[in-house]
Formats: C-alpha cells, structure tokens, sequence
C-alpha cells in the first residue's frame, strides 16, 4: 500500500504490536492552513498503524480550528499528537513532527508501554520517578537518522507515563527549525527541561532524574 | 524511511536461569554477532549481551566494502545479521550493559546494568570502540554546539553553513561525503596525510567545496555560546591559522572499549587488548574480538571473522582444556 511501511516492516510492527493489552487513542493535530511539509506523511503513518492494530484507534483535530482541544493539550505546532491511555487520560506523551526513521522504535514503545506493557525500571528508581511533585516538561530534540535518540524520548516519555506531573515531547529538528534554532539545538538528541536545563547525549535516565530532583 | 530495531521475539527468558553458559558474548556489533552465530552452530549454548544490535554500523551510512555488497546502509547489513541470528535462535539480550567481569576458578560471572548475574565457562568481548577525542581545548565546551562526533545525526544542522572536518582516515573521509550534501563549504583539517581509500578520495577531490589542510594540528575550538571556529597549527610552514566555521565533525578513529577487563589482560599502550591468533586474551577461557583488540585494521568484516575464529577456538577450548580439567579435578 504505502511506500512508507513496507510489507515487511508493517508485518513486523503488526507482530510487536500484538502483544499490546488495552486500547489507546492516538491524537492527532494536523494543520489545514500554512504549510505543514510532513502533516500528510504523519498521518499516513499514524492511519497505517491504527490499520494493524484494533487496539490502537486515530482521532484526527486541526490545530486552529480544535483550538480547545489544543490548549487542552498543550498543541503549539503541527503535525503533533498525543497518545492517551485506555480512560482517555494524557499522560505526557507527545510526539511533535513524525517518527519515522529511527525514531519509529521510540514510537512503537511508547504504544506498547501506554497500551499496559509493563516499563522495565527497577523499582528503587520508579519510586524517586513517583516522588516528584513540580510540573516538569521535558523536550527532546531528534533528527531522523540519528541512532541515539529513541532511547532519549523512551526516557522522556517512560518518565511522563510514571508521573503525572511530567510532560515529554520529541520534536523532530528538521520540520521544527525554529524552535530548534531558539533552543541552539545544533546536535542531537538533545534534552531540555523545562526550557532551560540542557543535557547533551542520550544520557541514562537517572542522570535525566538527578536533574529534575536537583530543580 | 524506517528503521525498525525492536525485536518481536518475547524477551528471552534464558537469561533468568541460574544456569553455567559454555559462552557468554558482550557486544552486538559484527564481532559479537557473528562470533555467537559460529559458536551456536558447534552447537553451544550461547547468548549475547548487548547495548544495542549493530555497534558502528548504527553510525555507519554507506557500506561498500562487504563482501557480497557493492552499497548497503550499514543498519541494513546489522538488520541482516540480526535476522541470521534470530534464524539461530541465538538468545540475545538487547539494551543490556555487562558492568563488571570475574573470573573464580575456571569459571567467569558478569554483573549487568540490572543488577542480575551470569555464570559462563567462557566469554567473548567484542565491545569495539567510541569516538576517540580531540581533547583540545573548548573542544568540550562546545559539544553539541557545534562539535559533533556523529554525521549521520547532526549533519542536517548545517545546511548551507560552513564545517571542519578534522582526521584522515576513511570515517572523516565519509562524513566529508556525507557532509557535502548538505553543508555550502568544508575544510579538512588532518595532522598527517591521508589514510583513506583511493575510491573515497577520488569522490572527494571531485567535489568544488572542499579545502585541505594536512599536516595541520587542531590546538583550540572557539566561540561565545556556540562555537565560531578552530584554531590550528600548519606544521609544513610552522605557523597557526584560523578557520571560522559553524562546525566541526571530530572522525580520528576509536578508543577502545576495554575498561571492562582492562585489569584482568594484556592491553597495549593505546588499551586495545592483545589476543593470540586464536583471539585469546592472556586469561585462560576469555577472548576477545573485532575493533577492541590490538589488530590495526578496524573493519566490519575482520570483526566477523575474528567473532568467527574466536567462537571456533572456544569450542576447541571447551572440548579439550576445559573439560579435561574437570575431569582431574573430579
Ligand atoms: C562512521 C563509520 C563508518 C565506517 N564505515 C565502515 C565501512 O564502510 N566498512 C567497514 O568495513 N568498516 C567501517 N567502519 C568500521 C566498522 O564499523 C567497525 O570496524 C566494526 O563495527 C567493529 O565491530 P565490533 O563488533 O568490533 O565493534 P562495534 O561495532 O563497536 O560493536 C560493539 C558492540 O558492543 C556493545 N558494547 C560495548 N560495551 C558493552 C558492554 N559493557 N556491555 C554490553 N555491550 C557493550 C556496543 O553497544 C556494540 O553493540 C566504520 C565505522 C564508523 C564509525
């Protein structure tokens, strides 16, 4: 069908996603007006995926004219979405600009961790996760093609899905050039927490949480 | 395009048992891989231990040097060899670091990033290389502001901008290439003379945005937040000069990935560890193989091979050495 998954690949993706526990949405924000480049790619990877697995169900909104629903959660660019769990509830999974390339693996972890597989961490560091009560947002800044990045947003987002008070957003650097340029993104993966704190590197996830206990 | 790198098979459940493995292999680059890949065919019971599937390849874009390949990508080739040992059912644990090495008796334990513990009767190390550093200074200052040591990441960062490339070897000569689409303008900075493949270098010289500098010693990264240029040292005319550039890609080889038995064997000056023609290590039943040995020549297919010849001498090692000594201790 698609020239982005190939049969292949989709009967691999169909495979991983069969052990998926419950439903969950996908959230998607695309944009009618401007210029969105990759809004029509995102969402034929976002429809290819709901069309492998019944579990996973797509809902799309338009940025401008969903305003409330994009306030609601947190939408400032496009194409944009966020994964909700099977009461409908956000839990700080965002991805802003398509994860294709290597960052289809943080993807794919991310739908089966939010769908109920278990988060491999030891529970001494899930119980410091748990402990954090201010509002943290952490970006992670990727590119395609780069190796190291999946494993930063994994990071990022298995920290959003075990506390509610943390948010964690991939953005794809090349489609976003802006706001990568206000954030002198200039090597990936790059960390920001709470727009100010930088980590360079796909740094281990307890170095990401001595950074947000040190806030 | 994607580049799918979960496995779908169930986590291996091998790696629970409290049990005494014939092969314990740390490393999911080409020479782990196929190192475990011959041990499981002299029919061992082996698994690997790995931080991810592919080492270098991960970092790698073109391969044209493999034989049976005149071009693949190199995750395309990992996902090969990832594919050849699922075929095995080699059990493989993936996102796994091996953090220390024991050896009590005849018999070796390693402790992992989660804490759990192997017992294995020998083990392989095929944990290859990281990027080896300048180690001038502002070079770290301005990591990942405008120094990077991975093209295929960052290079999209500086379309129509200006990049040093600092080494000689065949990675700076492919990350000039790599770098060329999208860069408007490259300098070379190399403190010797080339040691890259001809094929490489005619590629190179035919493009009209390169300058080279050989001879040229890098002694300082500059800048005020980000970094505005490098400061270097022509040795020919013994004088320093400036380039001004919005970034420079650092590709002048390895250090290797030793520290893990860097107490327990021979290393040689540079830390590579040195191993017999059989791939031993100077410890009895530990071998080692591809980029972290003293061979000189760091190429994927010397690290399958020397996975190969390493897997093929444990086996050996099993059938005569070590059982024969269980047999006198009995
Ligand atoms: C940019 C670039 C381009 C290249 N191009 C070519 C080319 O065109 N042709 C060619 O032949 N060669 C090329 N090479 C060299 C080639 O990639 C290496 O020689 C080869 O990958 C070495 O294989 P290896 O298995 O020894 O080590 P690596 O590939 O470095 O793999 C090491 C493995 O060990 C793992 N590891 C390390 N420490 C631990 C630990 N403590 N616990 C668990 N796992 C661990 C790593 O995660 C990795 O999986 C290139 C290298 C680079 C960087």
């Amino acid at each position: 069908m698609s020239k982005l998954l190939p049969d292949d690949v989709k009967e691999q993706i169909r495979q991983i996603l069969s052990t998926m526990q419950n439903p969950i949405k996908i959230l998607y924000f695309s944009e009618n007006e401007g210029n969105c480049q990759t809004c029509s790619e995102t969402k034929e990877l976002l429809s290819a995926i709901e069309g492998i697995n019944d579990k996973v169900t797509l809902i799309e909104k338009d940025r401008n004219t969903d305003k409330e629903d994009a306030e609601k959660y947190g939408i400032t660019m496009a194409p944009s979405f966020v994964l909700l769990d099977d009461n409908e509830t956000y839990k700080g999974v965002k991805f802003n600009g398509i994860p294709a390339g290597h960052e289809i693996n943080s993807f794919i972890s991310a739908l089966l961790e939010m769908a109920g597989t278990p988060i491999e961490i030891d529970e001494a560091t899930k119980k410091r996760i748990a402990a954090i009560k201010n509002k943290v947002n952490i970006k992670v800044f990727i590119t395609l093609s780069c190796p190291h990045c999946p494993g930063a947003v994994q990071n990022a987002h298995r920290l959003s899905m075990l506390n509610d008070n943390i948010e964690g957003e991939m953005i794809e650097a090349q489609t976003f050039q802006a706001i990568s340029q206000k954030y002198d993104v200039s090597g990936v993966p790059k960390i920001v927490i709470n727009d100010k704190h930088e980590l360079v590197g796909n740094q281990p996830l307890e170095t990401i949480l001595d950074q947000i206990e040190a806030l | 395009m994607l580049n799918l790198n979960i496995s779908s098979s169930p986590k291996p459940t091998a790696f629970t048992e409290d049990k005494l493995w014939d092969l314990i292999v740390v490393g999911g680059g080409p020479g782990g891989l196929n190192g475990a890949l011959y041990a499981k065919r002299k029919g061992l019971d082996v698994g690997i231990i790995a931080k991810d599937i592919g080492g270098q390849l991960l970092n790698t874009t073109d391969v044209d040097n493999y034989l049976g390949y005149t071009m693949i990508e190199g995750e395309a080739l990992s996902h090969k060899f990832h594919d050849h040992l699922k075929h095995l059912e080699v059990p493989i644990h993936q996102d796994k670091t091996v953090k220390s090495l024991q050896k009590n008796n005849q018999d070796f334990t390693l402790t992992l990033s989660d804490g759990n513990t192997l017992r294995a009767k020998t083990v392989l190390i095929a944990t290859g290389g990281v990027p080896r550093k300048l180690g001038i200074p502002g070079e770290k200052e301005f990591s990942n502001k405008g120094v990077s040591y991975c093209t295929t990441c960052d290079a999209p960062f500086f379309k129509d901008k200006h990049v040093v490339v600092a080494g000689g070897g065949n990675s700076a000569a492919e990350a000039i290439l790599d770098l060329a689409q999208w860069a408007s303008k490259i300098t070379v900075v190399h403190r010797s003379q080339w040691r890259a493949d001809q094929v490489l270098l005619d590629k190179i010289h035919a493009l009209d945005n390169v300058t080279i500098h050989l001879e040229s010693q890098l002694k300082e990264v500059f800048g005020h937040n980000v970094m505005r240029g490098v400061k270097a040292y022509d040795k020919v005319n013994d004088k320093d000069f400036i380039v001004e550039t919005d970034g420079l890609f650092i590709e002048i080889g390895n250090i290797p990935n030793s520290e893990l038995i860097a107490s327990l064997v021979e290393t040689n000056d540079a830390g590579e560890v040195i191993v017999n023609p059989n791939q031993q290590t100077s410890l009895k039943g530990l071998y080692a193989a591809g980029d972290v040995t003293a061979q000189p020549h760091k190429q994927i297919i010397i690290s399958t091979a020397e996975g190969a010849k390493a897997a093929l001498s444990i086996n050996q090692y099993l059938n005569n050495d070590y059982i024969l000594k269980e047999n006198n201790n009995v």
